[in-house]
């Protein structure tokens, strides 16, 4: 556990001079350093690839960091009106201001600036699709359960905050696109009631554009955001170092323990490794793809649009939100609300945050389940809740499409106002039908787990009995997989409550349990629990006695053959199965 | 851990099915074994270091051969610079890391551990001495048995939000009547985007399109210097931007009150749509309809603007045409109504 | 690393990027413009009898592949529902007819929202026999001379001034419905405005000049026609820009960009996650997935 810090001290007083332990002397004696690190430099972590998703966000961001750092030392964030010059005939001599003009000279007088700018495009459309996904995992495994409601928290923050990092640096190059996106969001902003007109003023310094949304944005960009990104990030990672991270279960894996590789040599190397691997994946990229090529939308003009307006991906729900909405608003003692906009701009979007932040609340009360889960779930033995993300994933998914609603008509010939038509009512439909089909195919997954534990796998061997009738031979699977099958908790069921008080307090209290209580049945409805110890058993016998009475019935038997007929590793002729010979040996089961 | 949850989870434990066969023995790898695997590994991994360092090396001549700017060297019709570094960057990271994790795979031990873990909460005992001295403080402080000065002392850090929200009021002016107006005026002449050219309704062909500006965007004075320019042009082209198009006259059917507003069936609307302010311009001249490529709200000019389609809920703001002395389109009034997006004060 | 043609090109013609483009450019150019004078002149040479007889021909071919849609004089065909089946042609002009035939948008291979391009199925000939019966039936817009839209007809020392204003007009324009990079857009109803990539000068020119099916008219007089030819500069000139930045995936903006993130970037790091993460040879046993 703790070699490298006995070492060090060892090497200290070692005849040998370890410079790398003098080192660690030199900085254990005035910080204490050891005694912090003992554990964590041969800290075990679980392998899965599932694990290392949030990591490519995590190397995503820096790399965002090192290629920001490029390109600040180049951008202009002033919107001043300057005359272009610089190495792009097209746009030579027009006015523009100086952030889109250092944004061109970034792409054309600097070397390697085009490519540190494609790099940081393309790393922040991966950092927040990796936090997606990262997030998605931890949801489908339930490893947000207690202890690790607080982390998945600040998770969803900082997926809401990269959001509003990627658009603040969509917007900062100041070309027709990013102007275009800012105007949606002083219509957005403008559509608050109340307060709009004055919120849009005092964020663009007065009339839209004005001349200081850009230089303000860059500050939120490169140093209020980042800060606390970081901050949180640091947060995040600490939390996971002391919680451990969870692990799937499986042989000597349990609640109790952690399984894996120790952080140095074998973690440091691989996550070590995944951070060149993301850069350089990112690197690649931005060399062969081109992203963003500001030059080609021109310089920001309030009177100028061009077809295919569309934000970076992780906007694309909200866009999609905007284009289906109906033209609804309310004009109400002179003043106006504006339902189109407030609704799919700002409700609809806090809605979809609240109830992921509400999520690992709600599931904790309507299960009961205050215990501390280390052990990961399987999506299938979690069905409603797999129902509820995949509904969710299928709601966003038809926005993501509405919000492309025109390249989708051009690209495959469609009617662009069938697409809207249909996505106002897709959105409400398919996420029922995604819910209800994940929960059976979920509960399905369940059964088919439920088989293997009590008949075994199936064969491929079919077998055709002397009366005519044909059947497929089942063989126990592993102790290994039976083990990790079993490896997860019985669903609690909470009693309804039986009677009501008198007391009115006591009464409310007893509905609140009854809706619980409903809740939670409906919410485990059909799961399949794992088999006890006697329906194993009896499966056991089951099988073997019905061989009997099979082998006994057609005198062929003799009994004690036990024959070395094993289907691991070559293929079955069917002859083990014959009937001439004893099977008891091979606790051969019949479906 | 407390008791009780120790027993429940040996509880838990009894209830299995299936007893945990607990971690397999360390099964090792060819390289573990074999002296020659584990040389060829090693040569592997030093083969990646290597070409990663190649690869480094190539990046700084490429950066040094390929011509950017005005005259860039391509490659097939991309530009070779940005080709070049992005894949030489690329491959001298993807080979550390390639390297990294063959290393890590192949030759690092590979023996599980497995480690415990503790409850994240603390021990009781802790609890009750944190939870005694945090008392302590809050008797020793009096707060308690002052109400006096921990209300005075809320109050004042109350009023401290006072100046911090008070200080951002210079953010932006007060949106006062701006937004209701524009720079259009009684006789102002509808001109041509880009060139400024002023426009006579007969030059217009019937499904004719013209993205257009109030004049005063391309007056000088006397010095020659821009009327309106800057960020105040911006500001103003936000809202003023129009759309010229003409249609057969028996197509356009006006309100009673706009019979007026058209010129030989050219009518002028604004650019800015009503639903979240992007310009719009895509005009169908059979249908007469008006699509923003935004959000795709659609509405028809042969019809006061009005929205067909999507989610805009207003119709488009109509500019009032007549002609001036010379026979150009001008303006009869500024928009009868606040243009571009809807807001709680407009109404 | 470059050729002395290739710089001579360069200098030759500023703002062109291709190694040989310069010169391929100046010799299309003079084949062009050669070629052009070839065609043109002698069908402005005002001999009035071969005029007729090439009406004739045309109305001929007219009677064959359009009346059946236009009418027989090119009247149009209403339908009882009032909707119109071919609209009249009368003062179209021939401008309209060597666009919409010279694309293969007519004849139409069946009715529809809208006239796809397609393969033309008229020679060069026939399209201008074609055009000059549609022009005899009432005044309209001529068949352009190259030099009006011709980049090439623009003095040397102007042009870059010229590609730089046409991305204006362009802009203000044409985004709005052909896309920034003008990959095209979608319109209502299932209409669409196309790419202009490989669309010919010419036709881009006829087509702001006449207004085909939804697309608005930019008239001579309004929208100079120097101001169309400066776009048409332009948008030889972003054609033959280099794609600086690697593939363009379709040039449909950040759409296509988002699906790339997701299935390249993603796909990929997700990919050598799964790597890292497999246990090396020796045996699965223990792992869990």
């Amino acid at each position: 556990m703790s070699h490298a810090t006995t070492n060090g001290a060892k090497a200290a007083t070692a005849k040998r001079a370890n410079p790398l332990g003098g080192l660690l002397t030199w900085a254990d004696d005035r910080t204490g350093l050891a005694a912090v690190s003992k554990k964590q430099i041969r800290k075990v972590f679980p392998d899965h690839w599932s694990f290392m998703l949030g990591e490519i966000a995590l190397w995503s961001f820096v790399v965002l960091l090192l290629t920001g750092t490029f390109l600040t030392l180049w951008f202009k964030p002033s919107m001043a009106e300057v005359v272009y010059d610089g190495s792009y005939d097209q746009l030579r001599g027009l006015h523009m201001s100086e952030a889109y003009a250092s944004t061109l000279d970034i792409s054309f007088d600097i070397r390697g600036g085009l490519l540190m700018r494609q790099m940081h495009h393309w790393s922040a459309m991966l950092f927040i699709a990796a936090m997606f996904v990262h997030m998605m995992r931890v949801f489908f495994t339930g490893a947000f359960r207690k202890p690790r409601e607080l982390n998945y928290l600040i998770g969803l923050l900082l997926l809401l905050l990269g959001v509003i990092e990627g658009f603040a640096g969509y917007s900062l190059p100041d070309d027709l696109l990013s102007g275009t996106g800012l105007r949606i969001a002083d219509g957005l902003v403008k559509a608050t009631p109340v307060l709009g007109t004055y919120m849009s003023f005092f964020m663009f310094g007065g009339e839209f554009p004005g001349d200081v949304i850009i230089p303000r944005l860059y500050i939120v960009h490169v140093l209020l955001i980042p800060g606390i990104l970081l901050a949180l990030i640091g947060l995040h990672m600490l939390l996971l170092v002391y919680q451990k991270h969870t692990q799937w279960p499986g042989p000597g894996r349990t609640n109790n323990n952690v399984v894996g590789y120790p952080m140095l040599p074998v973690y440091a190397a691989k996550a070590g490794g995944f951070f060149f691997i993301v850069f350089g994946v990112t690197a690649l990229m931005g060399g062969l793809l081109s992203i963003n090529p500001v030059w080609r939308y021109g310089p920001y003009n309030p009177a100028e649009v061009t077809a295919g307006s569309q934000p970076d991906w992780y906007m694309g729900f909200a866009e999609g939100l905007l284009r289906i909405m109906p033209g609804w608003e309310t004009h109400i003692f002179g003043f106006t609300i504006s339902w189109n906009v407030m609704l799919p701009g700002q409700i609809i979007p806090v809605m979809f945050l609240a109830a992921m932040l509400a999520y690992p609340f709600i599931e904790a009360w309507i299960t009961g389940d205050k215990r501390e889960h280390h052990l990961l779930q399987r999506p299938r033995n979690a069905p409603t809740r797999t129902a509820f993300l995949v509904s969710l994933m299928t709601a966003y998914g038809m926005l993501w499409m509405a919000g492309g609603n025109d390249l989708l008509a051009v690209i495959f010939n469609l009617n662009l106002n069938y697409i809207t038509y249909f996505m106002r009512v897709m959105v409400f439909v398919a996420p029922v039908v995604a819910f209800i089909v994940t929960r059976r195919w979920c509960i399905s997954l369940q059964r088919q787990d439920e088989a293997r534990l009590l008949h075994g796998y199936e064969t491929g061997v079919i077998m055709r009995s002397p009366e005519g009738a044909y059947a497929e031979k089942h063989l126990p699977i592993s102790g290994d997989e039976a083990y990790t099958l079993t490896a997860r908790d019985r669903d609690p069921l909470l009693p309804a409550p039986t009677a009501a008080d008198e007391n009115g307090v006591a009464a409310r209290h007893v509905r609140l349990h009854r809706l619980r209580a409903r809740l939670s049945r409906a919410w485990f409805a059909h799961n399949v629990q794992k088999p006890t110890t006697t329906e194993l058993e009896e499966a056991r016998h089951h099988a073997e006695h019905e061989l009997a009475v099979r082998d006994d019935g057609h005198q062929h038997v003799s009994g004690d053959y036990t024959g070395d007929y094993e289907l691991d590793g070559h293929a079955a002729d069917g002859h083990q199965f014959d009937g001439r010979h004893g099977v008891s040996g091979e606790e051969l089961r019949q479906h | 851990m407390s008791h009780d949850e120790i027993a429940r989870r040996d509880g838990d434990h009894a209830e299995e099915p299936i007893v945990n066969p607990g971690m397999h023995e360390h099964q090792p790898r060819p390289t573990d074994i074999d002296d020659v695997a584990g040389r060829r590994a090693e040569r592997q991994v030093a083969t990646f270091f290597g070409l990663s360092s190649v690869m480094a090396i190539l990046f700084c001549v490429a950066y040094f051969t390929f011509d950017i700017g005005d005259e860039p060297d391509l490659f097939l019709g991309y530009g070779a610079s940005n080709i070049f570094l992005g894949l030489t960057l690329g491959l001298a990271l993807l080979f550390i890391g390639i390297g990294a994790i063959q290393w890590a795979r192949k030759l690092m031990s590979d023996v599980e551990i497995s480690e415990a873990r503790h409850p994240s909460r603390s021990s009781d005992e802790d609890r009750d001495i944190a939870l005694s001295a945090l008392n302590q403080g809050i008797a020793d402080s009096a707060i308690g048995r002052r109400p006096l000065i921990r209300n005075s002392l809320l109050g004042a850090l109350g009023a401290l939000g006072l100046p911090a929200i008070v200080a951002l009021r210079d953010l932006g002016p007060l949106p006062g009547t701006a937004l209701e107006q524009t720079v259009w005026r009684k006789g102002m002449r509808v001109v041509n985007d880009v060139s400024g050219t002023p426009i006579k309704a007969e030059q217009m062909e019937i499904g004719q399109l013209v993205n257009a500006e109030p004049g005063i965007f391309f007056a000088v004075d006397e010095e020659g210097e821009p009327v309106v320019e800057g960020v105040e042009l911006q500001q103003e082209k936000a809202k003023a931007a129009v759309i010229l198009v003409k249609m057969r006259p028996e197509d356009i059917t006006p309100y009673p009150n706009r019979e007026n507003w058209g010129v030989e069936g050219v009518l002028c609307y604004s650019k800015i749509c009503t639903h979240v302010g992007c310009p719009i311009s895509l005009w169908e001249q059979q249908t007469h309809h008006l699509l923003c490529p935004c959000h795709q709200s659609t509405f028809d000019l042969a019809d006061n603007g009005k929205v067909i389609f999507g989610p805009a809920a207003r119709a488009l703001p109509q500019l009032p045409l007549m002609v001036d002395d010379e026979g150009y389109l001008v303006a009869q009034s500024d928009f009868p109504e606040p243009v571009g997006p809807s807001y709680w004060e407009r109404g | 690393m470059r050729l002395l043609t290739d710089r001579l090109a360069a200098r030759l013609s500023r703002g062109r990027r291709g190694r040989y483009a310069g010169v391929v450019v100046l010799m299309l150019g003079l084949l062009v413009t050669g070629g052009a004078y070839a065609v043109l002149s002698p069908a402005q040479a005002s001999d009035e009898a071969a005029d007729q007889s090439t009406v004739d021909q045309g109305r001929a071919l007219f009677l064959v592949g359009c009346a059946s849609c236009h009418g027989k004089n090119g009247e149009g065909v209403t339908l009882q529902n009032g909707n119109q089946y071919g609209p009249p042609l009368a003062g179209v002009g021939a401008a309209a007819v060597d666009f919409q035939v010279g694309t293969g948008r007519m004849p139409m291979a069946r009715p529809g929202v809208q006239a796809p391009k397609k393969d033309v199925l008229y020679s060069e000939e026939e399209i201008s026999a074609l055009a000059a019966y549609v022009a005899s039936l009432g005044p309209g817009p001529a068949i352009p001379e190259s030099d009006a839209y011709d980049p090439l007809a623009i003095p040397e020392e102007d042009r870059e001034e010229a590609i730089v204003r046409g991305g204006e007009f362009f802009r203000t324009n044409c985004t709005a419905c052909h896309n920034f990079a003008a990959s095209g857009g979608a319109l209502p109803g299932g209409k669409y405005a196309p790419s202009l990539r490989g669309v010919s000068d010419k036709h881009i020119y006829e087509a702001m000049l006449t207004g085909p099916q939804q697309m608005p008219v930019f008239s001579d007089e309004v929208l100079k026609s120097e101001e169309k030819r400066d776009i048409i500069a332009y948008l030889n000139s972003i054609e033959d820009a280099p794609r600086y930045g690697g593939g363009n995936m379709g040039a449909f903006g950040p759409v296509s960009e988002g699906l790339f993130a997701w299935l390249v970037g993603i796909g990929a790091c997700v990919g050598f996650a799964v790597w890292i993460a497999s246990s090396s040879t020796r045996s699965k046993k223990g792992t869990q997935s």
